[in-house]
């Protein structure tokens, strides 16, 4: 028990170190690593405009500077945003707040509860994709991919209509069995992928696209907006950005710290796209042209779009069944494929870029009343993210090869970034301000304090000295509460803080259940010692059944509730597991060591 | 506490004033309805605070004037804080209304001509309000099926029906006062009904512990009676519980602020509520359905759980 409690304290602990006020520089640079020049950039620059601060020290892929307060911390973000733009790296200046966990406690794992973004403010989107119109467009892009296959001018197939009866199924009339037939064996051969019935009654085939195909395609579309945003969400300046799926089509987007919602909106809606161009040939003109830098050469590349990334349906990695080697699967639509085959088939043995254009933000440097400012400006950036050289006549269906794994892998993810992006929209929003956060703090921890001292006044009056023992195994069951959180990484939210508070009006329950056990039996005229042991065995099994059942219902709570409710579900479960400990073990402890092994004549209960 | 109320003499007054409270509930549900919060009805919400104290009316005449319509206004804590509710705006499109806040924000800041701070911004789609609608039917019906499982097998059918039906009791009658009261009931209340639900139960399963406990001890005794003694051995406890509980969330009634205090005020109904059910309701129940000591009368599993009940047999 002692054990059990001490950890405790110890993973405890952490929490009553209050974070440092931090800014936060991570770094956009190609490579990823985050010189010391910047970090010294940063500071002399505080330096110069003498803004206090503390710890600069580096960090993985960036680095943290703590300040005393949080005014010198919103001045000095300004000021290291100033001093880091004149570099050449793009950096990330954000707002954080730094743990000032001893070392010692970091060592063996220690760390503070997370707060959620009620208590620390942000903004908190889910996003809805639009899977549904995805999965349309995709069917009828399908539907034009047909149409073509039976225009093919070696083997036309003519047919007299279309149809969707469903979502997911075209239904395809031919004039007579016999071309239906004959269409139904091109199909299969040319769409394996795809379950194809003849009808009997008519000439007509349906096409199916099964389960599986359809999940595949709306886990494409999440998947694409998931990468969009994580890729937008460094623009925000955020320092724990969370960008997650959740359930068949929504994506979590959590910003701590971002009160600016609208911008937040603007950015994160803002989407990537692709063009795809030859390089242009030796005798092109100047005007025809344009330069661009790939692996470290200049390459000319033709003005004329081949074809956008809105063309673009799948782009996925593989390996080359010849040499073994990674490659990127490049699928278009129907148009996309014309388009691309019309190109290259004259072009085999020059290589084709694909151009990867995005839409940023960026500060400039403006004298606003006499003092350097940093304005955002849009602008947009286009990269060269792969030159290759055609092999062959282009379809819909291509492949890139010739790649390192890592290459195949980053190259699909622009693919997918740039492709036709499926709509998305906000299904929720919720923004807290920081002020908010941190009155909602103060407030939660005030309550928990006072509800504790009047539960322990309340305690001890009414059971004197055996109220002393139940008081002493509440604040350990607080403890304990706090350092399974903490060890957990749980999130606390305003509603988890009302959990707790619950919990220290509930935990005395089960010693209340014990007590009043002991004062019957001592009343029947057991001796004190014995009442003791009675009084703890007899009301275990009731402990027991009455905190089951509530755990039961805070585990419905937890899988029905979003986020904060999570929150408040998380702290009543382990409150109820850690006051059945700490009832049945602490308060037994304590008894023990109080009244055990010597003659009792009273028991003050 | 030594005490020896006819808690089952007045059984039949309380049957009757607890079917009269949740006829009540039920009317008021079915005429007034709850006021449904914004997770359910789906909408958005602004909350700033302003640097003087302002009066609402002028800003219900802002918004009007900038063309939005159904908006509420209201103090939220002080005469600075302001909250503004505003249901999606029929000239809008979806992803307009999505940015409602923003615009409402905007057109705040614009006409107030002094500093204002944003506090908090939710807006919530149509899909996910009524998502968390169902959602939490299906947690209470839930909460309510396993919690009958669960005392059935642990204790007997009775019992676990008595359990359900005090639970029933008092979940109705918490949401009635909250539709009588026209009180918001947003996400916290709904996690606060929940919370009702384990706190009232926690109640009842420890006075039917002590009927259950009692039927086997007291074998020639009027099932009446022992319900009566069970009460009385068990109300010291139920009690001193309930005031605990009481004192904590009074506290957080009173310093959790205003984002908190639905769920206190759910909590503090339920948890009286609550007391009162667990000594009326379930072991009313229990009467009502012929509860005897045959019903409990073989040990079978619980005899392992609990020694003392081989040598009662």
């Amino acid at each position: 028990m002692l054990v059990v409690f001490s950890l405790g304290v110890v993973y405890a602990l952490p929490n009553i170190y209050p974070p440092d006020f931090a800014v936060q520089i991570s770094t956009e640079s190609a490579d990823g690593t985050f010189t010391e020049r910047a970090l010294n950039a940063a500071t002399s620059r505080l330096e110069k405009d003498s803004v206090e601060y503390f710890g600069a020290e580096m960090q993985e892929n960036g680095g943290l500077i703590r300040f005393p307060n949080d005014e010198s911390q919103l001045r000095a973000r300004d000021l290291i945003q100033l001093a880091l733009h004149d570099l050449p790296d793009e950096y990330v200046v954000a707002l954080n707040s730094a743990p000032t966990t001893p070392q010692w406690l970091v060592d063996i794992g220690g760390e503070p509860m997370k707060y959620g973004l009620d208590l620390r403010g942000g903004v908190h989107f889910l996003m809805e994709v639009d899977t549904e119109s995805a999965v349309g467009e995709r069917i009828e892009g399908l539907e034009q991919d047909i149409k073509r296959t039976f225009r093919e001018k070696d083997d036309r197939i003519r047919y007299t209509g279309f149809t969707s009866p469903v979502t997911g199924a075209l239904r395809i009339a031919f004039p007579d069995e016999e071309t239906r037939d004959r269409g139904e064996r091109k199909l299969k051969d040319r769409y394996p992928q795809y379950i194809i019935l003849a009808s009997k009654s008519a000439p007509e085939l349906t096409l199916t696209v099964d389960d599986a195909s359809i999940r595949e395609m709306e886990d494409f579309a999440v998947q694409q907006n998931l990468q969009a945003i994580r890729n937008r969400v460094n623009e925000l300046g955020v320092a724990e950005p969370l960008v997650q799926r959740m359930g068949r089509d929504r994506i979590v987007v959590d910003l701590p710290g971002v009160q600016d919602t609208a911008r937040a909106k603007n950015i994160l809606g803002k989407v990537a796209t692709l063009e795809f161009r030859m390089e242009a040939l030796p005798d092109a003109t100047r005007s025809s042209t344009q330069k661009f830098d790939y692996e470290g050469y200049s390459a000319d590349i033709e003005k004329d779009v081949i074809l956008r990334g809105d063309r673009v349906l799948d782009a996925n990695v593989g390996f080359d069944p010849d040499s073994g080697m990674p490659q990127v699967n490049i699928r278009l639509d129907g148009d996309g494929g014309e388009l691309m085959h019309r190109s290259t088939r004259h072009s085999v043995g020059r290589r084709m870029a694909v151009i990867f254009i995005e839409t940023k933000t960026r500060d400039r440097k403006v004298i606003e009343d006499g003092v350097e400012v940093l304005k955002p400006e849009p602008y947009v950036v286009r990269r060269v993210v792969s030159l290759a050289t055609v092999q062959s006549a282009l379809g819909v269906n291509f492949r890139i090869t010739g790649l390192q794994a890592g290459e195949a892998r980053e190259l699909s993810l622009l693919l997918r970034a740039g492709a036709l992006a499926a709509d998305m929209f906000i299904a929720e929003e919720r923004t807290v301000g920081a002020s908010l956060g941190a009155e909602n703090i103060k407030l939660g921890a005030f309550s928990v304090s006072v509800g504790l001292g009047f539960v322990v006044i309340f305690m001890l009056l009414y059971y004197k000295v055996f109220g002393l023992a139940a008081n002493v195994a509440l604040t350990a069951n607080l403890v304990l509460l706090v350092a399974v959180m903490s060890s957990l990484s749980a999130t606390l939210t305003l509603p988890g803080i009302a959990g707790i508070v619950l919990t220290v009006g509930m935990a005395v329950d089960a010693n209340v259940l014990i007590f009043s056990r002991i004062k019957e039996e001592l009343k029947k005229g057991m001796p004190p010692q014995q009442a003791i042991n009675a009084g703890f065995e007899r009301a275990f099994v009731t402990i027991l059944d009455a905190n089951l059942t509530t755990l039961i219902v805070a585990v419905i709570l937890y899988s029905i509730g979003t986020g904060p409710v999570k929150g408040f579900a998380v702290t009543l479960s382990i409150g109820i597991l850690t006051s059945m400990f700490t009832a049945i073990m602490g308060t037994r402890a304590i008894v023990n060591l109080m009244y055990g092994g010597r003659k009792v004549e009273r028991l003050a209960i | 506490m030594d005490t020896k109320f006819d808690f089952m003499g007045y059984r039949k007054i309380a049957a009757g004033v607890s079917i009269v409270l949740v006829l009540l509930s039920i009317a008021s549900l079915t005429f007034n309805q709850v006021e449904w919060g914004l997770d359910f009805t789906g909408g958005s919400l602004v909350e700033v605070a302003y640097e003087n104290p302002v009066d609402p009316e002028a800003i219900r005449g802002h918004l009007t004037e900038a063309g939005y319509t159904g908006h509420v206004v209201q103090y939220f804590g002080s005469d600075r804080d302001i909250l503004v509710r505003i249901p999606p705006q029929k000239n809008l499109d979806s992803k307009e209304n999505a940015r409602l806040g923003d615009r409402v924000l905007a057109s705040l800041k614009q006409s107030s001509g002094q500093n204002i701070e944003l506090r908090r911004s939710e807006f919530v789609g149509p899909a996910v309000g009524e998502e968390l609608t169902n959602q939490g039917g299906i947690g209470l019906m839930t909460a309510l099926g396993v919690v009958l499982l669960y005392v059935a097998f642990r204790f007997q059918l009775k019992f676990a029906v008595g359990a359900v039906v005090a639970l029933f009791h008092d979940v109705m009658i918490t949401l009635g006062v909250f539709s009588l009261a026209r009180w918001d009931f947003d996400l916290t209340v709904l996690a606060a009904l929940l919370a009702v639900i384990g706190y009232s139960l926690n109640d009842t399963i420890v006075v039917s512990d002590r009927i259950r406990e009692n039927f086997r001890m007291m074998r020639r005794t009027k099932p009446v009676d022992v319900i009566n003694t069970s009460l009385n051995q068990t109300l010291g406890r139920t009690l001193v519980t309930s005031i605990t509980t009481l004192i904590v969330l009074v506290t957080l009634l009173v310093l959790g602020g205003e984002l908190i205090s639905g769920f206190a005020i759910g909590l503090i109904i339920g948890v009286l509520v609550g007391t009162y059910s667990s000594i009326y309701v379930a072991s009313n129940m229990l009467i009502v359905l012929g509860i005897s000591q045959e019903d409990l009368a073989i040990p079978e599993k619980e005899g392992a759980d609990d020694p003392d009940l081989m040598t009662g047999n």
